[in-house]
């Protein structure tokens, strides 16, 4: 670790560091919802913020791809027009948990693969991220271990260790050096610092282990092996097709296209709203053919979607282990009971490999 | 919230001119358009473009000319949704709005040299049309070229005077049949299917190319397979729910693959182990 690149925030100096980031432009963070809920808000002091949460109800992709977003404005005269936009907001972002850092790498690739979507892009080069450290499991859901989300793997412009009496402080980018002179709070970190960072990764890698026993590179095997599985017939006895799993992802993206009029019938826009694959109409074309009819097959296409197309398309997991899907479920679907009733089914063919 | 214009995006649209627009069914209406700019669409056969009408929305409809006309292109469409219907009660002078072209089409500079084997069923002879019109543009490039067209019934037959010509030229072989006959009907009764078996061909230097109602292509397959046609030589177009055009929105994904992007066309050795492909 270089030592220049990290520097350190007392505890004290918090508070001073919170308000002097909300005046530089706006600020959102975790907030305390009720009952074990959290969201990420606009914030302009440190005692609003919520240190130690559970993933937010809703990821950060909803400032990166908003729920419903315009695409075009258009006119509907003798001469109709229409001109293609991108709304954004400049905003920082603090208390990003390394799932959720994933999540916006994982929709940094999607959206910046040709054809690029300058909307999201537009609205990414607006936003700044501050990361904030799980020195422990959030709770019994998540399984960030199992795909590598569990440490920082950058995608953040600062990034935030608690080490008990000060914060120290991972400065990653120019836009995170910039915050760090002009809040002017933070002090140059020194060796007993980097030294106590090491210890609590250590420290991590003891408390931290694969949720679902299975080596992570076997994953994609196991999904090469269970496409044919009895779980998924079992999902579909128990999925409602809300669609909360996928609206609650941080790297579920599927959008809908839509175009709306004013009362004045001359103005209108397009407008993009989140989809869900779990929705019946999703895979249905106007002739009536549904080709993801069964809930079976669209419970699946999830699964797959975050862990085996993506690894050919991204060479990644699409899924960051943020356990918000189980978290949400009104039927009791859990991800790391699928994983384990998945790898139960094909022993056989993964697991005794390296059993 | 800030609000700007972006030039590159790709929801951008372009203003486009009926030329003309005629009935082809009770279904399904004929339509060429020209961009406003002048420019050619500049498309492959089997390329589709996102049609617009402003306020109500967008649907993908294939292209069915040859890219070898520059000045204008067809499109035929059936009205079977909210914006298909309102597409069919526009008329020549009125404007649309057009993306596109998007996928990839039929690997047409592949198919040079080859004898060709076109198989469409129904609504299917539409992005056929831009490929068989593309080939009589450079029939020289090809060798010998057959044509098979099936539908429900005469009734529901598209381009009935194109398949005529198609039917009197001596450089092409062309058959139909329907499923259902009507009395004045006096052509082949029966599925595409069984047309196939009839035809003389060459397998080894012949490329299929199929489109039609999902249904259709695993028998068609099992067919050309019979008859020796290599996997990677039968071509068959997919259809899905199209919304962006940009690989993104995830309608029509199957397994990894993004219609819009990755094909529709595909060669069968592509997708006959893709579950939920066919």
């Amino acid at each position: 670790m270089e030592d220049s690149q990290y520097v350190i925030l007392k505890k004290e100096k918090f508070n001073d560091f919170i308000s002097a980031l909300s005046k530089m432009q706006k600020l959102v963070a975790p907030v305390a919802k009720g009952y074990k809920n959290y969201a990420f808000e606009e914030v302009t002091s440190g005692n609003e913020i919520a240190l130690k949460y559970i993933p937010t109800i809703l990821p950060l992709k909803k400032f990166f791809m908003p729920q419903r977003e315009t695409l075009l404005e258009f006119k509907l005269d003798k001469r109709s027009s229409a001109e293609a936009v991108v709304e954004y907001e400049p905003m920082t972002i603090f208390g990003a948990h390394t799932c959720d850092l994933a999540g916006i790498q994982c929709l940094n690739m999607v959206f910046s693969e040709r054809p690029k979507d300058y909307n999201y892009l537009t609205r990414k080069g607006k936003i700044t991220l501050i990361g904030l450290e799980c020195n422990e499991y959030c709770d019994e859901y998540a399984s960030c271990h199992l795909v590598h989300t569990s440490f920082p793997g950058g995608g953040y412009d600062l990034f935030f260790t608690d080490l008990g009496g000060y914060w120290i402080v991972h400065v990653n980018t120019s836009s995170g050096e910039k915050i760090v002179s002009a809040t002017g709070s933070f002090e140059k970190a020194d060796t007993t610092h980097i030294n106590e960072l090491t210890a609590l990764r250590d420290q991590k890698r003891k408390i931290f282990s694969n949720e679902v026993p299975i080596k992570t590179s076997l994953i994609t095997e196991l999904f090469d092996a269970t496409f044919s599985a009895r779980v998924w017939k079992d999902l579909e006895e128990r999925c409602l097709a809300c669609g909360n799993c996928t609206n609650v992802c941080p790297t579920c993206y599927c959008f809908d296209i839509k175009d709306e009029l004013d009362l004045s019938l001359r103005h209108g826009i397009r407008f993009r709203v989140w989809d869900s694959c779990q929705l019946e109409p999703f895979s249905r074309v106007s002739g009536g053919i549904n080709f993801r009819k069964d809930r079976s097959a669209r419970q699946r296409h999830r699964y797959y979607r975050k862990f085996r197309y993506s690894v050919d398309r991204f060479s990644r997991f699409f899924c960051t282990g943020c356990g918000r899907c189980t978290r949400t479920c009104m039927a009791d679907i859990s991800l790391k009971e699928t994983l384990n009733e998945l790898i139960k089914e094909s022993e056989d063919r993964v697991w005794k490999k390296w059993l | 919230m800030e609000k700007v214009a972006i030039k590159d995006s790709s929801y951008r649209l372009k203003k486009a001119t009926i030329l003309q627009a005629k009935k082809l069914t009770a279904n399904e209406k004929f339509f060429e358009i020209a961009l406003r700019d002048g420019s050619a669409l500049d498309h492959e056969p089997g390329q589709f473009v996102m049609v617009s009408l402003l306020g109500v929305g967008e649907s993908a409809i294939s292209i069915c000319s040859s890219p070898g006309r520059r000045e204008s292109f067809d499109l035929c469409i059936r009205a079977v949704g909210k914006v298909t219907r309102s597409l069919h009660t526009l008329k020549a002078g009125d404007e649309i709005n057009i993306r596109g072209p998007f996928g990839k089409g039929f690997p047409v500079r592949i198919l040079q040299g080859n004898d060709l084997l076109i198989i469409a069923g129904g609504l299917g002879i539409a992005p056929l049309r831009s490929l068989i019109l593309y080939v009589l543009d450079n029939r020289r490039d090809f060798g010998k070229v057959h044509i098979l067209f099936g539908c429900k019934q005469p009734k529901e037959m598209l381009f009935q005077d194109e398949l005529g010509l198609w039917s009197e030229r001596t450089d092409l072989h062309y058959a139909c049949t329907v499923d259902r006959a009507d009395p004045e009907w006096a052509g082949n009764i029966g599925v595409i299917t069984t047309l196939i078996p009839g035809v003389d061909i060459e397998p080894s230097r012949t490329f299929a190319a199929v489109v039609g109602p999902p249904v259709m292509y695993n028998f068609v397959i099992k067919e050309l397979r019979k008859k020796g046609i290599p996997e990677r030589q039968i071509l068959m177009a997919l259809e899905r729910n199209m919304s962006c055009g940009n690989g993104k929105c995830g309608h029509c994904q199957i397994q990894n693959l993004y219609l819009c992007q990755d094909g529709p066309v595909f060669n069968y050795e592509q997708i006959k182990n893709l579950s939920e492909a066919f």
